[in-house]
């Protein structure tokens, strides 16, 4: 007790602040240490690297796992189809929850709750893999582009966060332009849509990340298919022949310098992880908005 | 999180318009997209659960689920018979368990440290970096981590320049470090990113509370304790809720990625064991029992925390 009486009186040697600053610098550190260091290796000869000891900066500089990674076709492929199914993806899935976020925001809607509900539900309750699977095969999505868009298309979640923020909107926008002879779609369109543009970023950026980072629905559905590969599956196999080799990996010869599948990898990871990381800090208020919305209370 | 606000607060002020056909050809435009969403989320969302048939039948593909034979319970008997299932029901639970207490911990006590910061710049970029695993995807992050727990990789070098080792480790040999390695890896990939929510909230307490405890002679941690934890509890509790029904579904992508034989015993989950099966082996049926039985255990583990929320007068998801 006293001790602690005796802190709080000696403001003067606050040591606090300080102690708190070097945890914060501690904590950059780990967060961006492992991706520097896959920059450093990225961009260092294949084998030197294996003998290890490479930090944040690369010993024995080359361009080669670069070269390599972009002469790789399947990669290529990955890189296209995944830059498709962002894109497409998150315009409907976009276009999708908004207009049901819509629908279900609209106090006069007749089956507002029905709605709600039905959606609800599927948040909580799924079929599992096994009956998704057979269901997709059985839809003939296996093999098939469209398993990476249409089936994740309308998520509740996300459809609830442009719901709480249409449910700011005051009703008179509404009511002043049915006045004015507007339709829905109007409404929808011109009146709603502008005014929700914030949470539509959010919910664009988690849709898109989700859809650049998935990699599990082309291994289940379309692993037979190599010209619908994404490129998370393709780093996906890089690394597992990465860690079936070990350190014994084979080293491919090239005048240029040598590659090894870690250095290859370390170049693929740095390749994917750019788009986002180039993105996401000008999205910043958009997600810490739409993540709070609604959930902390006044 | 939306959820729940918005529920309550349309208890309250509800008012159904009656349904008539003069409103419904007003709402034309509505119910049409309603009922396209609803064809669309019957498919989707509903049509898989009539799968759960397949848990109680001797399921044969080309009998399909009308013809097969059916065999009640036999298929939940041969299930919780096999000690593998009964193994990754374990493994599933713990690391959903110690990945749950261990994000919660680390979010709250790091957006309390962050909030301590005093130089606004210095906040923004923290915070901006702690984002950033938030979007790697589970491949690069196990990617990452294979590289770091290597035999040449920073932690053992670490490791053995302090003297806490004589020698490097093979960090994914030993069954025993699996675990914390799966919670060490959710924490270093969301805790910037459950942060954002504390943060929020600790913003929107009232700045006098932190005047009044002051002038009580509140140091620092009385603060913390007294004012901040109190506040941001309702956040706490809310998505300890929306997390508890979760717990089962923590399991799939970093265990699949970084399994080995060697540790399997402890890295294989019911998702991987259903997929080991159902998929690999072929056996819908037993797959889709297994499936059915995390379903349940999740929603009545959502039911339960809900029910214990309402008893002590907490926040409710429902």
């Amino acid at each position: 007790m006293i001790d602690t009486k005796y802190k709080i009186k000696s403001k003067k040697n606050d040591i606090f602040p300080f102690i708190n600053g070097i945890i914060m610098v501690l904590f950059v550190i780990v967060t961006l240490y492992p991706v520097l260091n896959t920059l450093a290796i990225s961009l260092n000869d294949g084998t030197d690297a294996l003998r290890g000891g490479i930090y944040l900066w690369p010993r024995k500089f080359t361009w080669k796992n670069y070269t390599t990674v972009l002469h790789k076709d399947n990669l290529i492929t990955g890189a296209y189809i995944t830059v498709a199914r962002t894109l497409i993806g998150t315009l409907l899935s976009l276009a999708a929850n908004a207009i049901l976020a819509f629908i279900v925001s609209r106090k006069r809607f007749l089956f507002q709750r029905e709605v709600s509900l039905f959606w609800v539900i599927t948040m909580y309750v799924n079929g599992g893999m096994i009956p998704t699977f057979l269901l997709y095969k059985g839809l003939g999505l296996t093999n098939n582009f469209w398993v990476y868009v249409i089936p994740g298309m309308v998520s509740a979640f996300n459809m609830l966060v442009i719901r709480t923020y249409m449910n700011g909107i005051p009703d008179s926008l509404e009511e002043s332009a049915q006045l004015d002879g507007a339709g829905y779609s109007t409404i929808f369109l011109k009146i709603y849509s502008p005014l929700c543009k914030p949470v539509y970023a959010t919910v664009a950026l988690f849709v898109a990340v989700g859809q650049w980072n998935s990699w599990f629905d082309a291994m289940l559905y379309n692993r037979m298919s190599s010209n619908l590969t994404t490129l998370q599956y393709e780093l996906m196999k890089l690394l597992s022949s990465v860690t079936n080799q070990g350190t014994s990996a084979e080293a491919m010869k090239n005048a240029a310098g040598t590659v090894t599948p870690t250095s290859v990898r370390a170049a693929a990871t740095i390749i994917t992880m750019l788009p986002i990381i180039c993105i996401y800090p000008f999205l910043q208020k958009y997600f810490v908005a739409g993540l709070t919305l609604g959930g902390v209370k006044e | 999180m939306s959820l729940t606000r918005t529920k309550s607060k349309q208890k309250v002020k509800q008012t159904r318009t009656p349904i008539t056909w003069k409103e419904i050809k007003r709402q034309k435009v509505l119910l049409f997209w309603a009922g396209v969403m609803m064809i669309y989320g019957v498919i989707f969302y509903y049509l898989p659960l009539a799968g759960w048939t397949m848990a109680f039948q001797n399921y044969k593909p080309q009998l399909g689920i009308l013809h097969s034979e059916f065999v009640g319970l036999q298929k939940f008997q041969m299930l919780f018979s096999d000690v593998t299932f009964l193994r990754v029901i374990r493994n599933t639970l713990a690391m959903g368990v110690i990945n749950l207490v261990a994000t919660f911990v680390t979010a709250i006590v790091f957006a309390i440290l962050l909030n301590e910061i005093k130089s606004n710049g210095g906040k923004k970029t923290v915070q901006t970096i702690s984002y950033l695993p938030h979007f790697l995807s589970w491949i690069i992050v196990t990617g990452i981590l294979h590289d770091m727990l290597s035999g040449t990789g920073i932690v053992n070098e670490v490791l053995v320049n302090l003297h806490v080792l004589s020698q490097p480790i093979n960090f994914f040999a030993h069954p025993g470090y699996f675990w914390p390695i799966v919670a060490f890896a959710n924490v270093w990939k969301e805790t910037g990113w459950n942060a954002i929510i504390y943060l929020a909230a600790i913003t929107s307490i009232d700045p006098s509370l932190y005047e009044a405890a002051a002038i009580d002679g509140a140091g620092r941690w009385n603060k913390i304790k007294y004012v901040t934890l109190p506040g941001i509890k309702p956040t706490i509790v809310i998505l300890l809720l929306m997390n508890v029904g979760n717990v089962l579904n923590a399991g799939f992508e970093i265990q699949y990625l970084l399994g080995n034989g060697l540790i399997q015993k402890f890295s294989q989950t019911i998702d991987i064991y259903v997929l080991k099966w159902g998929i690999s082996q072929g056996d819908y049926a037993i797959g889709t029992a297994a499936g059915i039985f995390k379903s349940l255990v999740s929603i009545i583990l959502i039911v339960l925390a809900n029910q214990f929320a309402k008893h002590n007068g907490e926040e409710q998801l429902f």
